[in-house]
């Protein structure tokens, strides 16, 4: 099977500053891919460019052998490329489960007047679109929370929330950003979980994540970003183990403006 | 007795056409948190171009038809033309620059029509309906029903349909709303072909009783505005509820009061709802707004 998702020479300069210059790799079906960096490497920026938030400056979004390059998002979407924040996007003034049920939007999408009427076949989509809601929210271990107004989850629970509403578009590539950030260790393991059963699916897999071992343990690929420059790619042992992404962590040349994560 | 319940059928009729503006605010509100206040225009609109279509020889409904397509469109074209290019502007832009488009239509209806005030025959004729002592024109029953049919459909268009779910998601959040998939700019342009035919709507309904000019949009707008206000921003029932409100106070008022006080009673609500009710009677409150 060839490549799902192929990023090639992607490029975003903000004001003069190269934010992203030249990031090219490439993600198959079932893949989990890990983008890794110290703050400010650019990881959340490609993140954008990848997903139609930010247009690109330079480069190609390929998915499925189709440029899609500055795509806006709901159309993206719609070719089964869905994502999360790091800083959450969720709907705050819904109840847990109306915001997974707007996941199904494409899928249980019928003509208005159906709805409008409460036709069978109006009725029949919203109980499948529910019912489909209420499944995800237990996968991520929300089912309890299903009538709560998303305003008031913690942020690990919306994190989860967010995971959810992204798994029912069924996409072919999900992009998470940070899932794991604000979750306690037995969260994060079941993230893990999660993420693995996912890939296990067929679903190609792009992670931002902070939290070292849940990127060493899952990832099949690695691409460490610095800069706003690829410096490194390679399975997890490889990556570890290069002396320019351990430079990059512990800032070994470059002083003390990078935290190490 | 009998003079009361007129009060309060003239209290109805009225509220139902400021009940349709107010359901009207309520769709782009929705989809955008902007509170357009060129929705009293679709209203003289429909009344003008109803009345145009009319006395250039149209049957009354196909005149009343082609008004509220074409106040659609207008609406649409407002979208497009000084709403989407500020796309990403505070909501107080916006809705200044909706204040300017309201000036806007109301100069250029001013010089494709004129400065006269038109009417065009009631739909089922002019006979008073006598009810307990108290007289009901049929029109008034024609607004009315008009107002609760369009809250009717638009209560189900947003609890039932999952496109009304979209654009409540759009208003909630834009950026998340386009990640599942919901196309945004359509949701935009829907809402204001949706706000300004149920603006139209309530001009094709009411000119019959109220009369229309080109400078009737403002007054709408306003009294709209209030209804929208007391009974909570964004909601299908509190616009009825709140219309209607405005309606009979405002009926009550010039009836008991002085007819000269009459449009001051809008505004006293406005005030008095802003004071002590902020979130009006069914408005969402503002701590799950995060």
């Amino acid at each position: 099977m060839s490549d799902l998702l192929s990023i090639e020479g992607l490029g975003i300069t903000f004001g003069g500053l190269k934010a992203v210059h030249d990031v090219s790799f490439r993600v198959r079906p079932g893949e989990i891919v890990s983008v890794i960096g110290p703050n400010g490497a650019g990881k959340t920026t490609l993140f954008n460019m990848i997903s139609g938030v930010y247009r690109p400056g330079a480069g190609r979004v390929v998915l499925e052998g189709d440029d899609v390059t500055g795509m806006e998002p709901h159309l993206l979407a719609r070719r089964g490329m869905s994502r999360t924040f790091q800083n959450l996007q969720i709907f705050p003034s819904m109840t847990a489960l109306e915001n997974a049920v707007t996941g199904y939007h494409l899928q249980e999408r019928g003509p208005v007047l159906a709805d409008l009427l409460g036709l069978p076949g109006a009725r029949a989509r919203a109980r499948r679109a529910e019912e489909g809601a209420r499944a995800l929210l237990a996968r991520v271990g929300l089912e309890r929370a299903a009538e709560r107004a998303a305003g008031n989850l913690s942020y690990g629970s919306l994190k989860r929330l967010e995971i959810a509403r992204a798994l029912a578009l069924e996409p072919k590539v999900l992009l998470l950003d940070e899932p794991a950030a604000g979750c306690n260790a037995v969260e994060t393991e079941e993230i893990d979980h999660l993420i693995a059963e996912v890939a296990a699916s067929g679903v190609a897999i792009l992670l931002v994540e902070h939290d070292m071992k849940m990127v060493m343990r899952i990832s099949n690929h690695i691409v460490v970003l610095d800069h706003g420059e690829k410096i490194a790619e390679g399975d997890p042992a490889t990556v570890s183990r290069n002396p320019a992404v351990i430079a990059a962590y512990l800032g070994v040349e470059e002083g003390q403006d990078h935290a190490h994560g | 007795m009998s003079e009361l319940l007129q009060f309060l059928f003239s209290g109805v009729t009225i509220g139902a056409v400021y009940a349709l503006v107010a359901l009207g605010f309520t769709i782009i509100y929705n989809a955008s948190d902007v509170v357009n206040f060129a929705q009293g225009e679709f209203v003289m609109l429909g009344g003008m171009i109803t009345w145009f279509a009319h006395a250039a020889g149209l049957p009354l409904p196909l005149a009343a038809l082609i008004a509220i397509a074409a106040t659609a469109c207008l609406g649409v074209a407002m979208n497009k033309l000084m709403i989407e290019p500020a796309r990403g502007a505070p909501v107080v832009s916006l809705i200044i620059i909706t204040i300017g488009a309201s000036i806007f239509i109301e100069g250029a209806a001013q010089l494709v029509f004129d400065k006269q005030i038109h009417s065009f025959p009631a739909f089922s004729g002019d006979a008073p309906i006598r009810v307990g002592g108290a007289t009901i024109l049929p029109q008034s029953l024609w607004v009315t029903g008009g107002a609760i049919a369009v809250f009717v459909g638009l209560w189900l268009f947003f609890t039932r349909t999952l496109l009304g779910r979209a654009v409540l998601a759009t208003s909630n959040n834009r950026l998340a709303a386009q990640l599942v998939g919901i196309n945004t700019t359509f949701v935009m342009t829907l809402s204001f072909a949706l706000s300004a035919a149920i603006g139209a709507l309530a001009g094709v309904l009411a000119t019959p009783i109220t009369l229309t000019s080109y400078g009737v949009g403002i007054g709408f707008a306003l009294k709209g505005f209030a209804g929208a206000m007391l009974g909570g921003m964004g909601n299908p029932k509190g616009a009825l509820v709140g219309g209607f409100a405005i309606g009979m106070i405002e009926a009550l008022t010039a009836g008991y009061l002085s007819s000269q006080y009459k449009d001051a009673a809008a505004f006293v609500v406005i005030l008095a709802v802003l004071f002590f009710l902020p979130q009006g009677l069914f408005g969402r409150t503002s701590t799950d707004r995060v």
